[in-house]
């Protein structure tokens, strides 16, 4: 038989080192595939990303954000993020008399600074006196003037000297004439005034906010300390205070799930494991737990735990959590066991031998490990929700401590004038009970047995 | 079905009884004193006070007094408001948050099982996706935020209208009612929307619904005969348990919207430590909630029968 010379060259013996090619896919076990189905949920890897980030945003940011979230800026007082921070370096102040200046109607006799807004009027034509206004919005049509800042029963004194909590920004002023006996006149006069941020050098020096502090003259400019997302009514930095917030809220949010998580599966696998007359018992008490009014007697056990309103710490707010929460998944885990109890491999495993804590360790409670991660996660907003609910109210962490709920209810007071202090926390805790509901849809559709193997 | 009815019933009286116990025991626990007051308090004068509470008796003595004070109805005397009675408290101010309640888990329903079936109707189409994103934001802002920026945005549409078209706060009328209803609402119509979709999503594709398809039926026939009428009974089930949430959330808007009900009078008290007060409160709210669950479970006795038999 003639060999043909390439034949050689083209075919080489197969040998036994190279893999032959199979029909079957690489085996995959019941975690690999539910992460491979976990990756190709869009929206569960985002959430899982946010989440990630949020734990960041807690556990890293203090570091890199060294700011002390007690500490007050008062310079800076209810600032939204972002405002410019200069300010002009001016000479101490010094009490003003009054005096005559120059102009029409109301205006300004000196430039409106954050020390002192000094007006000056001339008397209104048929004034027997003059009530001074200030708003932080314009006058409209259903004349809401503000606030009253003072109240003058004669025509000799026509100048006033603004002082009170001013801050850089637009105020409205209006003088309205009075009448002979006190009530006001639909007379007025408005001015629009802008603020201008003002520092002297002595409050410079003693704030720490130049380096060189010899060569500081009135007419300079200083740079204000630096709040990234502003700072709340009482000139705290909102950045620390929500990092130190996220550290309360994230602690109940999942403290408190993995604690009653924990219990329930306990309670559950006993009471599903036994079963009988115990477990009868033991359910007839989840009963009854799951009955209770949940923020009636989270609010009833929390103070029962732990001091009254206005002082209580995280620790009562966890344990009141934990001791209304659990039954949801011991009934869970106990359906889950009374399920698994009957299958085939468990008595195979019985009929090997095994004891029963091996077959509870070994086979029952990581069958059960998938539903419970989905409870987890869902747990996990329900008590993030509970917590900033109790603190909306007062009822939650007490002051300084700050948490999301509470940062919310501070905010909501100011929400018109200043809306970043609601606007920051309350978009916090959204953010977090969103990323948790879509990562826990995620792992249920993950780790649903059922969906294993359909592509 | 009367032997259903009566179980029921008797579990919801032990309920019942051991939430008056819990809550006897947790506030007898409750470190605080409210007779501690800025007022002077002599020895003499305390005593008087803790004699006529009945709280200078031994504690097991007290709770059996409790006890037959409850099933008398009565829940005794506040302890910060003067002569004002918990009884004409709870008769006062129950019926403004029943109200508010019942007008809630009726737009909460209705909302939840129409937003649901619509967006199985139409899964992956568009009104799928804006329902579910709206669906998603219900169930993500606390409510307080919801409260407070509907509110704000309710201001904002009086002044441009020039008129009032609801009031922004307060209580008396049906527009008083709407809006804060409707925010009480929103989180338990999120969740039914979602429960509803993936019941209605397994009836669409079960076999007497094609069955029903093959035989030639109007598809809105289909749609409230078969698909409605079966997708609805997991909504009924949890309807129950959300008529609890709804009434206790609705601390929340009644402190928002000013509204003179049942739980800001609870939330005062128990900042007060107003003992008599949050006890009763605590035991009516209890009560009633689980009287609402047992109705709820009766109803869904009736409406599907395999539950009976179990």
């Amino acid at each position: 038989m003639p060999s043909h010379p390439k034949a050689a060259l083209d075919f080489s013996p197969v040998g036994t080192e190279r893999e032959v090619h199979t029909l079957s896919r690489p085996s995959l076990s019941y975690w690999q595939d539910a992460w491979l189905r976990l990756k190709a949920n869009r929206r569960a890897l985002v959430s899982l990303f946010l989440v990630i980030g949020l734990l960041l945003f807690t556990l890293v940011g203090p570091w890199l954000w060294q700011v002390n979230p007690a500490s007050q800026d008062l310079d800076q007082v209810s600032q939204p993020p972002g405002v410019d921070r200069s300010a002009l370096v001016v000479d101490p102040y010094t009490p003003w008399l009054g005096g005559a200046t120059a102009g029409t109607g109301l205006r300004l006799a000196e430039p409106a600074t954050t020390q002192s807004v000094r007006l000056a009027w001339d008397a209104l034509p048929s004034a027997r006196g003059h009530r001074v206004y200030r708003n932080l919005f314009p006058v409209g049509p259903e004349l809401a003037y503000g606030i009253p800042r003072a109240e003058f029963f004669d025509n000799s004194t026509l100048t006033f000297e603004d002082r009170l909590d001013i801050k850089p920004g637009t105020y409205y002023y209006t003088i309205v004439a009075l009448n002979a006996d006190g009530s006001l006149s639909r007379e007025t006069s408005a001015l629009t005034v802008d603020v201008q941020r003002v520092t002297t050098v002595a409050e410079a020096r003693e704030r720490g906010l130049v380096a060189n502090e010899a060569a500081l003259v009135p007419g300079d400019r200083v740079e204000l300390a630096l709040h990234p997302l502003g700072t709340d009514y009482l000139g705290r930095d909102m950045l620390a205070r929500l990092m130190a917030g996220a550290r309360v809220s994230l602690f109940i949010g999942i403290g408190a799930p993995l604690c009653f998580v924990l219990f329930g599966v306990f309670f559950g696998s006993v009471a599903g494991f036994i079963g009988g007359k115990t477990d009868q018992v033991m359910m007839r008490f989840a009963d009854f737990v799951v009955a209770l009014p949940f923020l009636l007697f989270m609010i009833l056990f929390k103070i029962a735990f732990g001091i009254g309103p206005g002082e209580s710490g995280v620790m009562p707010m966890l344990v009141a959590l934990v001791l209304l929460m659990w039954p949801a998944t011991a009934r869970l885990v106990r359906g889950q066991i009374l399920q698994i109890r009957e299958q085939g491999y468990i008595s195979a495993s019985q009929l090997l031998g095994a004891k029963t804590h091996y077959l509870i360790l070994r086979h029952m409670l990581p069958n059960t490990l998938g539903v419970v991660l989905v409870t987890l996660t869902f747990a996990i907003p329900s008590a993030i929700f509970t917590e900033a609910f109790l603190s909306f109210i007062g009822m939650g962490v007490a002051p300084p401590t700050p948490s999301w709920g509470s940062m919310s209810n501070e905010g909501i007071k100011t929400m018109l004038t200043t809306p970043h202090e609601l606007i920051f926390p309350a978009a916090l805790i959204s953010t977090t009970v969103l990323a948790f509901n879509l990562l826990g849809d995620g792992l249920r559709d993950a780790l649903d047995a059922r969906m294993r193997n359909r592509e | 079905m009367w032997s259903f009815i009566l179980k029921r019933l008797a579990q919801g009286v032990i309920t019942v009884w051991f939430i008056a116990t819990a809550t006897f025991f947790a506030m007898h626990n409750v470190p605080g004193d409210p007779l501690l007051n800025d007022r002077a308090m002599t020895a003499a004068i305390r005593a008087n006070v803790e004699a006529k509470y009945g709280l200078d008796k031994p504690v097991a003595e007290q709770y059996v007094i409790y006890l037959g004070n409850l099933i008398r109805g009565d829940f005794g005397i506040s302890f910060t408001q003067e002569n004002r009675e918990v009884n004409d408290i709870i008769r006062e101010h129950f019926p403004v948050s029943a109200t508010l309640g019942i007008l809630a888990v009726l737009f909460a329903a209705a909302g939840g099982v129409l937003w649901g079936a619509l967006t199985a109707l139409y899964r992956n189409r568009m009104p799928d996706y804006v329902i579910m994103f709206f669906v998603i934001l219900g169930i993500s802002v606390p409510s307080f935020v919801i409260a407070a920026v509907s509110q704000l945005m309710l201001v904002g549409v009086n002044s441009a209208l020039g008129v009032t078209l609801l009031p922004v706060a307060g209580w008396g009328t049906l527009s008083h009612m709407l809006l804060p209803a409707l925010v009480l609402g929103l989180g338990t119509m999120a969740y039914l929307t979602r429960l509803m979709r993936s019941s209605m999503l397994e009836v669409i594709s079960s076999d007497y619904v094609r069955t029903a398809k093959a035989k030639g039926l109007p598809a809105a026939r289909i749609f409230t005969k078969h698909q409605l009428r079966n997708a609805i009974l997991p909504v009924i089930t949890v309807l129950g348990p959300s008529i609890a949430a709804i009434t206790t959330g609705g601390f929340v808007v009644e402190l928002v919207f000013a509204i003179p009900g049942l739980g800001r009078y609870f939330v005062q008290a128990v900042q007060q430590l107003d003992y008599t007060v949050i006890m009763g409160t605590t035991v009516f709210y209890g009560a009633f909630l689980v009287f609402m669950v047992i109705v709820v479970d009766v109803l869904y006795g009736l409406i599907d029968p395999r539950v009976r038999m179990q």
